[in-house]
């Protein structure tokens, strides 16, 4: 009997939990603040470019700065 | 015992149905809205009949304000044979938007939604998203992004819509 509530509280707590991995993601419409240029982590266009450049040519990664590929957020 | 069961089981059910809704497909029926427009509202189902090349914006979005002059000629090209291009606008303010029309003409109707319910009910992922609707309100295409080579398919799509030959 205890164990059976047990094993129940598990899989309700667990199912609980499986609504945190959403948390955290931003909806694709409502990235209007994360697209002004103050989001980015480089001065201009150009250095962000270039470190972009770095990071895919030297190690192998892309996409994840803000809104990418200049506000399109498909990246 | 029965009732824990049966309470978990709810439980369950609710949680799944928490979770971010499914990306509409080609074959389903396009959720109708009802937006207020720049001169009057713009609602879908208005559109009943017509061919309906749906697109999401928004003002900081850069690839939306390149596709915007393409709308434009898809909407004076294709518009007397049944194309109406229905822009959807999801920024916040709608200030930024107007600005952004002012600078970038829309000559194809445009749509505000600042809470943002339609892209919610379209569950879109990147922006700009396009939705082609047929003249019987199911969706024929979705597409993200906007890219000057998508150009070429994207209009062959309109066109196959509509029944034109090239």
């Amino acid at each position: 009997m205890n164990r059976t509530i047990l094993s129940l509280l598990a899989i309700t707590t667990l199912s609980w939990l499986g609504g945190c991995s959403n948390l955290g993601q931003v909806n694709a419409w409502d990235k209007g603040n994360l697209a002004k240029p103050m989001m980015t982590f480089e001065g201009d266009p150009l250095d962000q470019r270039f470190v972009q450049h770095i990071y895919a040519s030297k190690e192998n990664s892309s996409g994840g700065y803000g809104v990418g590929g200049g506000g399109c957020g498909c990246n | 015992m029965k009732k824990i069961y049966a309470r978990t089981a709810t439980l369950a059910l609710a949680t799944l149905l928490g979770l971010p809704a499914l990306a509409i497909e080609t074959g389903q029926a396009a959720p109708d809205f009802d937006l207020a427009g720049r001169l009057a509202a713009v609602k879908l189902s208005d559109y009943k009949g017509k061919t309906v090349y749906l697109d999401f914006w928004a003002s900081w979005c850069g690839p939306c304000k390149q596709s915007f002059p393409w709308m434009n000629d898809m909407q004076t090209r294709y518009g007397a044979k049944g194309l109406r291009v229905v822009g959807i606008n999801v920024d916040q303010k709608t200030d930024d938007a107007k600005a952004f029309l002012t600078d970038t003409p829309a000559r194809f109707d445009v749509a505000f939604d600042q809470a943002g319910k339609t892209p919610r009910s379209y569950a879109i992922k990147g922006m700009p998203t396009s939705v082609l609707i047929g003249p019987d309100g199911k969706v024929l295409m979705v597409h993200s992004g906007f890219k000057d080579e998508h150009r070429a398919d994207l209009e062959r799509q309109i066109k196959q819509a509509m029944n034109l030959k090239d």
